[in-house]
């Protein structure tokens, strides 16, 4: 018989552990990956994702942008639900309370939650809501009507980003779904 | 002594019990056959309905009924996909030729865990059956899983809401951990158990290419588990991961699945250049030429496949700079094999070229597999894929490069090693005609879809308008003579097994220098009891 096999039995299980220890780590990475990708659109505000600000810092620019709002609702979610006003003009830095309007137009009491983003993608970054409903789930009795309001601004540093140079209208969009029970 | 210190177990438990790499090897190959004849009958039916606008071919299967046979139509394609991917060429070039050649090439008596070789293959079969059974049982309105391979939510959640999808969410976890488990042990089996002076410099590229893929195996699959993990509890469990009513996103799904499905691409083809960089070499009686540029272009390959999963989602929106970034990355990979196709070419420069069958596939493999990797580059461009998302432009694209390079270099060194493995010479007028059908028919398959594609037209959909017609129906009769041309292969597998005569230790002379041509033909149960000395 030949006589490397011991040693070989040895590095083999050091090297199988190296391994597994690899392994652990891209499962541990996918495990982190929900938190992870929501911290990385919220940082980043990829997708569109909106930031959240306790309040502008008073700085307002001469240029003028088009804030639009839309609204869907899941087919699952028996509600009314559009935005008081089309869309408003602000100028960058300006504050501006908006509202959305739902009515529960079913038999029973409803709770709704809302997903959002802003269009064009890149302009999520600079899109600060102070408050808002976005956060929070929505209980609406049967007929109840609720305005929802929304304080924002758009982040003056928008000014020294060249890649939105051209825009001058952004879409706020909200769709309201169901919230799941549990 | 050695192989006689224990016997050779017989009947059932030789194959049953096997830790011998061989035995698993051939199991893995016969395997990989039959899949490959079930994957495709798939797309048999598949080009049958394509053949005249219209459903009126599946309907035939369906009871009349013209709901179920679209339904059916989207089964096949992810059947089809699965099957091809996970259970005939990953079987075939890791599970069948990397189990019978790494050991025996970097002189090793087997593999590093042995039993866990076995487990590796015996999960193929039990993963498999559950993705058939997927098909017989309820998936949205119509029995089986019409996902694609990709599985995408919310398809793949609230779109189907029958069992099938969990067992394919099964299956793939079953073939996942055969193959995580095949990637451990090989990287033990490179790393540890090669000969006394093989530097991993002078290791032969095949197991240079099997090494790369195993790592990417390694890394990628995981993402890959957790991914369809996350589909099944928001199946089954309340959770929300891919779903905007409870506070997820189904795009994650497919950054996870691309992060995966990117690298196991390459997965697919690497095994392949390491075989056709053996071939080309035996068969220009030449060394590989740029030996260190041809293991590092794989290893570039394998690096950088990592980061440019988000070219298969142009269309999601994402911004000018992501896209931008996505672009450049893709057509890097351009240079790396650049670098192996100018490589195989030097290396015929000035050679002692023989056109033996396995030299015809190899030098098959590398024409289509560049026309695959020209439409590539086309395709990396986010500009012009915003166009061709989804149509069946990328379907002849993946083609040339699955298709054709990957199945050419499984043909290639199928004729390559037969001889090695069987100890029997494959048919020579057979073989030689199991190519040039095959070369005929994918290419009439295949390179009218460039043409469908270009105008418009979109794959996954049974039924299309007339003015795509024609090219429908070339590619079906091309189908019809690739068909033909598997049949021709199945006569020459049968013809080398029954053949009487038997091939020498080394089938092809002074080219081919590694160290499986050592040994008798076929090898002896256990090899290599004195180890080889590399110089």
């Amino acid at each position: 018989m030949t006589t490397y096999a011991p040693s070989h039995t040895t590095s083999n299980k050091k090297t199988a552990l190296a391994l597994l220890g690899v392994l652990a780590v891209m499962f541990a990475l996918v495990a982190a990956s929900v938190p992870l990708y929501k911290l990385f659109c919220q940082v980043t505000g990829f997708g569109g994702t909106t930031q959240q600000a306790e309040s502008s810092d008073g700085k307002i620019l001469a240029r003028d942008m088009t804030v639009r709002f839309n609204a869907d609702v899941n087919r699952k979610l028996p509600w009314y639900f559009k935005p008081v006003q089309r869309s408003v003009k602000v100028k960058i830095g300006e504050e501006a309370l908006v509202f959305y309007k739902a009515i529960n137009n079913s038999t029973e009491t409803i709770t709704g939650t809302a997903t959002f983003n802003v269009t064009p993608f890149k302009a999520g970054i600079y899109f600060s809501k102070i408050e808002c409903f976005c956060f929070t789930e929505q209980t609406l009795a049967p007929g109840e009507e609720v305005d929802m309001p929304i304080t924002f601004f758009i982040d003056p540093e928008i000014a020294n980003d060249k890649n939105l140079k051209e825009v001058k209208e952004i879409t706020l969009s909200y769709t309201f779904f169901k919230a799941p029970e549990n | 002594m050695g192989s006689e210190a224990h016997g050779i177990p017989t009947g059932w438990r030789r194959w049953v019990l096997s830790t011998n790499h061989k035995d698993i090897g051939t199991m893995y190959l016969i395997f990989a056959i039959l899949a490959g004849i079930i994957g495709g009958a798939m797309s048999g039916l598949m080009r049958g309905e394509l053949m005249e606008p219209g459903i009126d071919f599946l309907t035939n299967f369906t009871g009349g009924d013209v709901e179920a046979a679209k339904h059916f139509f989207n089964v096949l394609t992810t059947g089809h996909g699965l099957i091809m991917v996970f259970f005939m060429v990953m079987p075939a070039l890791i599970g069948g030729f990397g189990n019978w050649f790494v050991p025996l090439m970097i002189g090793a008596p087997d593999m590093a865990f042995p039993r866990m070789n076995n487990i590796s293959f015996w999960l193929l079969p039990a993963a498999i059956a559950l993705l058939v059974i997927s098909i017989f049982v309820e998936g949205s309105t119509y029995p089986g899983v019409g996902t694609g391979w990709t599985v995408y939510a919310p398809l793949s959640t609230s779109g189907h809401g029958g069992p099938a999808v969990d067992l394919a969410i099964f299956s793939l976890h079953l073939a996942g951990a055969s193959s995580i488990l095949g990637a451990i042990n090989f990287i033990c089996t490179i790393f540890n158990m090669r000969a006394p002076g093989m530097t991993l410099h002078k290791m032969p590229l095949f197991v240079w290419s099997v090494l790369v893929t195993v790592f990417l195996l390694l890394l990628s699959l995981p993402v890959f588990a957790g991914a369809i993990t996350m589909l099944l509890t928001d199946r089954n469990f309340d959770t929300y991961f891919f779903d905007a009513a409870g506070g997820g996103d189904p795009l994650l799904y497919q950054h996870l699945f691309w992060f995966f499905g990117h690298p196991e691409v390459y997965v697919l083809i690497l095994p392949g250049f390491g075989l056709v960089s053996h071939i080309i070499s035996t068969f220009s009686r030449k060394p590989i030429f740029g030996y260190l540029g041809m293991a590092y272009a794989m290893v570039a390959i394998g690096v950088v496949g990592f980061v440019v999963w988000a070219h298969h989602m142009y269309t999601v929106g994402m911004d000018v700079d992501t896209k931008a970034y996505f672009t450049a990355a893709t057509m890097v990979i351009a240079v790396p094999t650049g670098i192996k196709i100018f490589s195989w070419l030097a290396t015929m420069w000035g050679g002692s070229i023989k056109f033996e069958t396995p030299m015809l596939f190899a030098l098959g493999m590398i024409f289509l597999f560049t026309i695959g990797g020209v439409t590539g580059v086309v395709l990396a461009n986010a500009g012009v894929d915003t166009a061709m998302h989804d149509t069946y432009y990328v379907v002849a694209h993946f083609h040339y490069t699955m298709s054709m390079g990957a199945l050419f270099s499984i043909f290639a060194g199928w004729y390559y090693w037969i001889g090695k493995m069987s100890g029997k010479p494959y048919p020579q007028f057979i073989s030689k005609l199991h190519f040039w059908v095959t070369f005929v028919g994918v290419n009439v398959i295949f390179f009218p879809q460039h043409f469908l594609g270009l105008a418009g037209m979109p794959r996954r959909i049974p039924d299309y308008p007339d003015a795509y017609h024609l090219w429908n129906y070339v590619s079906t009769v091309g189908y019809a003579i690739t068909g033909f041309g598997t049949l021709v292969f199945l006569v020459g597998v049968y013809m080398t097994l029954r053949s009487k005569e038997r091939v020498g230790d080394n089938q092809w002379g002074e080219g081919a220098t590694t160290l499986e041509w050592t040994l008798s033909s076929p090898p002896p149960f256990h090899q290599f009891n004195e180890l080889p000395r590399i110089k």
